[in-house]
């Protein structure tokens, strides 16, 4: 890449670094998922192989769409938005530069390690100890990095979206070194130094809060950064974002035992988390309404902004999925939707309606400025990609929808002399047409994520040839 | 003190810690503060620093100085 580009005081280089290893993450990413869908259509598709089997992909594919896709953007935006609004340069460039090979490393490790059949078996940490190790090194550096940047700061505030991303950072790292702490046997193979129901309980409290933290505080740090900015008007209301920060923080480290309603968890423990899951809706939509309100009197601009579209968008499906959250967190509601289709439903909307939105709409601000200019290479195709996510996320959502309560329906049905009224097979085949639905869904996703690639290239491609004739002059 | 006390005091410590960052959040006296903090993504105005300037001085960064300007309808 040209060093044409480079700023006299911020680090740019490992934001471009980051942002375009997002594209290029967010297409492997959802071009797994894809492939997953389409094996629950044509089972054959896994081609009878062990590496390409569902169960080994499918960890591949939340890893590669979580960290790898999600993790990229939280990074390259944080870096971005701590430098602008403290007004200094990164800390250190060499520590930042290890940040991004250190973090594409693991990356890699997953995607030889997961298909060989290397796993944890922990939901969202299936990563070995060595990886877990290198990752915990590298966070720690990108925690250093980012905090010594904000301490360093030549204005006296920090900006409330700096917040939102430190505690991301700083509770990640504690999640994953909780979680991920084992005993190693071999090489590749460890045992978790927790045993049976506190097991499920620190592995749910590490994956609540892994998209608490992760999926949540980290995009809402871009959130508060990129819809003011697009809007151009601050955001609606600062006392409110502080008040939002906190609830936030303080609420959800305790929601995780949704995830374990009716096991062998203390009962009590199912009922704290399902109230404390409730309690978690007036946070969030504190959050969602601040950062909608912050378009007040801008709502034109939704007309011919497609970015703007997408960072709006991506805020009502928060509104929506920390509705539908906190209903499913509810024992009577569960008992319907856990296991069922529903759950993946739930987590799409919150995967590919917020977090993938709100990237995509932050990274179509980012990425011209990071090379030289305000405007993508073409805005209509950002307006196309607009709408093939958005048409990809309601066909996912409301396909999962019927199918989970079609499914938990069918599991629940009891003949009058007790015994049940479908075998299992049976609701499978009924969510086959679901399953087709899902797949054009995805499909949709993944060809608006090769149009986002096509236009960053040639957004790419033009800020170098602008540059050409003209030698830098600062 | 058995675990229940424990976990009592616990909330009600966090419940009053709650309502006292609310109340600070929202004392008159913070608001200033708060206004320059809002501000802070717009106060760094070089949009394209790193944009060849001798081509178009200022040509994208006039639209930028026009909005911090105008708050419009913001609410405070």
């Amino acid at each position: 890449m040209s060093t044409a580009f480079e700023h006299p005081t911020y680090n740019y280089k490992v934001v471009r670094q980051f942002a375009i290893m997002t594209v290029v993450w967010g297409i492997v990413g959802m071009t797994l998922g894809v492939t997953l869908a389409a094996q629950l259509v044509w089972p054959q598709l896994n081609l009878d192989l062990p590496w390409t089997s569902f169960g080994r992909l499918r960890p591949l594919h939340t890893n590669a769409v979580i960290f790898a896709f999600g993790g990229s953007a939280l990074i390259a935006t944080s870096y971005y938005v701590v430098q602008r609004t403290c007004q200094v340069r990164l800390f250190s460039d060499r520590l930042a530069a290890f940040t991004f090979w250190g973090y594409q490393a693991v990356i890699l490790l997953a995607v030889v390690t997961l298909p060989l059949g290397y796993t944890t078996t922990k939901e969202y940490a299936e990563l070995e100890w060595p990886i877990n190790i290198l990752l915990a090194v590298v966070w720690i550096a990108y925690a250093i990095v980012f905090l010594m940047t904000i301490k360093r700061r030549k204005v006296s505030h920090i900006y409330v979206a700096n917040w939102f991303y430190a505690a991301f950072i700083l509770t990640i790292a504690v999640l994953h070194i909780v979680n991920n702490a084992a005993i190693p046997v071999t090489a590749w193979y460890s045992t978790s130094i927790y045993a049976g129901a506190i097991d499920a309980m620190v592995q749910w409290w590490y994956g609540h809060n892994a998209v608490g933290f992760f999926l949540t505080a980290g995009f809402l740090g871009m959130m508060y950064y990129f819809v003011p900015k697009q809007a151009e008007r601050p955001v609606y209301s600062y006392r409110l974002s502080i008040v939002h920060f906190w609830a936030l923080i303080m609420v959800y480290m305790w929601a995780g035992p949704h995830h374990l309603h009716y096991t062998a968890l203390p009962n009590w423990t199912q009922s704290l988390g399902m109230v404390l899951s409730i309690i978690l809706l007036a946070p969030s939509w504190g959050g969602m309404i601040n950062g909608m309100m912050t378009l007040s009197g801008a709502w034109h601009k939704l007309r011919t902004d497609p970015t703007l579209r997408f960072l709006v968008v991506a805020l009502s499906f928060y509104g929506m999925s920390t509705f539908e959250g906190p209903m499913m967190a509810v024992k009577t509601v569960n008992a319907l939707s856990h296991y069922t289709d529903w759950t993946i439903g739930h987590v799409h909307a919150g995967a590919l309606g917020w977090v993938a939105m709100i990237t995509i709409g932050s990274m179509y601000h980012l990425i011209p400025r990071l090379f030289g200019r305000t405007e993508m290479y073409s805005v209509n195709l950002i307006a196309v990609h607009f709408w093939l996510a958005t048409i990809g996320t309601v066909l996912y959502i409301a396909s999962m929808w019927v199918n989970g309560i079609l499914q938990g329906l069918m599991w629940r049905a009891i003949n009058p002399d007790g015994t049940l009224m479908y075998t299992f097979v049976e609701s499978v085949e009924a969510s086959g047409p679901g399953y087709i639905v899902r797949l054009i869904g995805g499909l949709c996703w993944v060809t608006g994520m090769l149009i986002m690639a096509y236009n960053v290239t040639r957004t790419i491609k033009r800020g170098e040839e602008a540059h050409q004739p003209l030698p830098q002059t600062a | 003190m058995d675990s229940g006390t424990v976990s009592g005091i616990v909330t009600g410590i966090l419940i009053v810690t709650f309502i006292g960052i609310t109340v600070w959040a929202y004392s008159k006296r913070r608001k200033p503060d708060f206004d320059e903090a809002a501000n802070l993504p717009f106060s760094d105005d070089d949009e394209t620093p790193n944009h060849d300037t001798s081509a178009s001085p200022n040509g994208v960064d006039s639209r930028k100085n026009d909005s911090c300007k105008s708050k419009g309808d913001r609410n405070t």
